[in-house]
């Protein structure tokens, strides 16, 4: 085998890294010994940022890419794979986070956009995640060159309706393709505006081509079990982790959730003693210009 | 019908599925492993792609360790790709994250080829094959040192990333991700023999 036969970065690596991911936890972390903590609680990936989506909305001003310095201490703390968030439309941020050595870039709504276009990831060595509320925005994306999608939710709140409803809303639009014919996929394609052939693909797989995660506003076992029962591949857990009263417990906990999702009695027990989850906010009493769902298109 | 088994505490679980089905052409059952006594009836075993640390910590919080150990020993074929090639190592190379299940006598070096950006596909020459296999390695680990009962069938440059010994087979890449059943085939053959 000679070495200079190689081929990087193709869509097959990108949505293949993603499916490695699935049945697991991502949790958002902002030191090492976090990520510490999250790899031992058997996450199998962190995502490096500079503050947890509630302190992000609590410290108001212009939340950017994490500092490189923190990103390479995460990266260079654990052995399981690095993600970091950038700017929806932030190109730069994403080169920046491919030459430190992350291992897949969130283009997240949790920070602030940098321009009314998402990055073009088909340009990227590395694969992209990005959030998505339907079927038409996460069509959007996947075209775009994201490898895996999440729903939105609403993050920083501890309050998982919203990821409820993103997760609902995508299962179903595509469980309506079902037996469509082609002229009927083109209507939907134009109405959703989103790329026909991904329409096509959709209906015919009944489920996304990419992997599909949770996210925005998970905060307890039980949380994460209800998104792994509404189909979702795996969970990201944000804030909902680090902000409870007993991370360690909390991080444990949510992971058995998710691999045991489905046995109630086991729920149970993972959910005792675990001390306050995060406090979080009623998702439905954001004003609409405040809500981080809402930014992207 | 034979019976085979995939783990399916975490990974690429449904790719390795279908990936039987389409090689079995209807010939194998292929059932899901998530709790204690379900290996018992499986002919054969896979232990799938996705995170070692989060697999190898699953195992134990299921209670399968001991099982899928014995299964081992029984001499029930196993074909362990990426994730599950470390967790059937001897030992990993500084690394005390994951404590291997020692059922083959191999080495490993974890992420060996670096992050996900030095991720790769390439044509590979398998011992047995007769034509290139196209290869997908996902921050995969390599073997860096196989004891004596150990074949080595492929390599890329210096590192070797497809080994057997007896009843394990063991590959860094993924053959569950591309169309070629040929590797699926060869685990299947070994059913038989």
């Amino acid at each position: 085998m000679e070495l200079e036969n190689l081929r990087f970065g193709t869509e097959l690596l990108k949505r293949g890294f993603a499916k490695m991911q699935k049945g697991g936890v991502i949790m958002d972390v902002t030191t090492p010994e976090q990520a510490v903590i999250a790899e031992e609680a058997g996450a199998v990936a962190v995502m490096a940022l500079h503050a947890v989506p509630a302190d992000i909305r609590k410290m108001g001003g212009v939340a950017r890419m994490a500092h490189p310095e923190i990103i390479e201490a995460i990266i260079e703390a654990v052995t399981i794979p690095v993600m970091a968030k950038a700017r929806i439309g932030h190109f730069v941020e994403a080169q920046i986070l491919e030459a430190l050595g992350v291992d897949m870039v969130d283009e997240s709504e949790v920070l602030t956009p940098a321009d009314e276009f998402h990055i073009e990831k088909t340009k990227f060595t590395i694969p992209f995640v990005c959030g998505a509320r339907n079927l038409g925005e996460a069509c959007r994306r996947i075209k775009e060159g994201a490898a895996m999608i999440r729903t939105k939710g609403e993050a920083g709140t501890g309050d998982v309706s919203q990821a409820v409803l993103h997760m609902r809303m995508i299962h179903g639009q595509i469980r309506s393709l079902k037996g469509m014919d082609d002229l009927q996929l083109m209507k939907v394609a134009r109405e959703i505006e989103a790329d026909l052939d991904l329409v096509r693909e959709c209906a015919s797989m009944q489920r996304l081509p990419v992997v599909n995660f949770a996210a925005g506003g998970v905060a307890t076992p039980a949380d994460a079990a209800l998104m792994m029962q509404l189909g979702a591949d795996g969970v990201f857990v944000g804030s909902g982790i680090f902000k409870s009263e007993n991370p360690q417990a909390m991080a444990d906990a949510i992971v058995e959730a998710v691999h045991h999702y489905d046995d109630a009695a086991l729920l149970a027990r993972v959910s005792k003693g675990l001390g306050a989850a995060m406090k979080g906010m009623d998702a439905s009493t954001i004003p609409e210009a405040e809500a981080l769902q809402n930014r992207g298109w | 019908m034979a019976r085979i088994g995939v783990l399916a505490l975490q990974g690429d679980v449904s790719e390795h599925v279908l990936a039987l089905e389409r090689a079995g052409k209807g010939k194998v059952q292929v059932v899901e492993i998530r709790k204690s006594g379900q290996m018992e009836a499986c002919g054969a075993l896979v232990l799938p792609g996705g995170e070692s640390t989060t697999i190898r910590r699953q195992l134990e919080s299921f209670g399968l360790t001991q099982e899928l150990k014995a299964a081992a020993r029984q001499g029930l074929p196993i074909l362990a790709t990426c994730a599950g090639l470390v967790l059937v190592s001897q030992e990993v190379e500084g690394d005390s994250m994951v404590k291997p299940l020692g059922l083959m006598d191999i080495k490993i070096s974890r992420n060996a080829f670096g992050p996900q950006r030095e991720s790769f596909e390439a044509d590979l020459q398998i011992k047995g094959l007769d034509r290139p296999y196209h290869a997908v390695f996902i921050r995969a680990p390599a073997i860096a040192q196989v004891g004596d009962g150990v074949e080595v069938l492929a390599r890329v440059g210096e590192a070797v990333v497809a080994a057997r010994q007896k009843n394990l087979l063991a590959l860094a890449f993924h053959p569950e991700l591309t169309k070629d059943p040929r590797i699926h085939q060869i685990f299947l053959n070994m059913l038989e023999a």
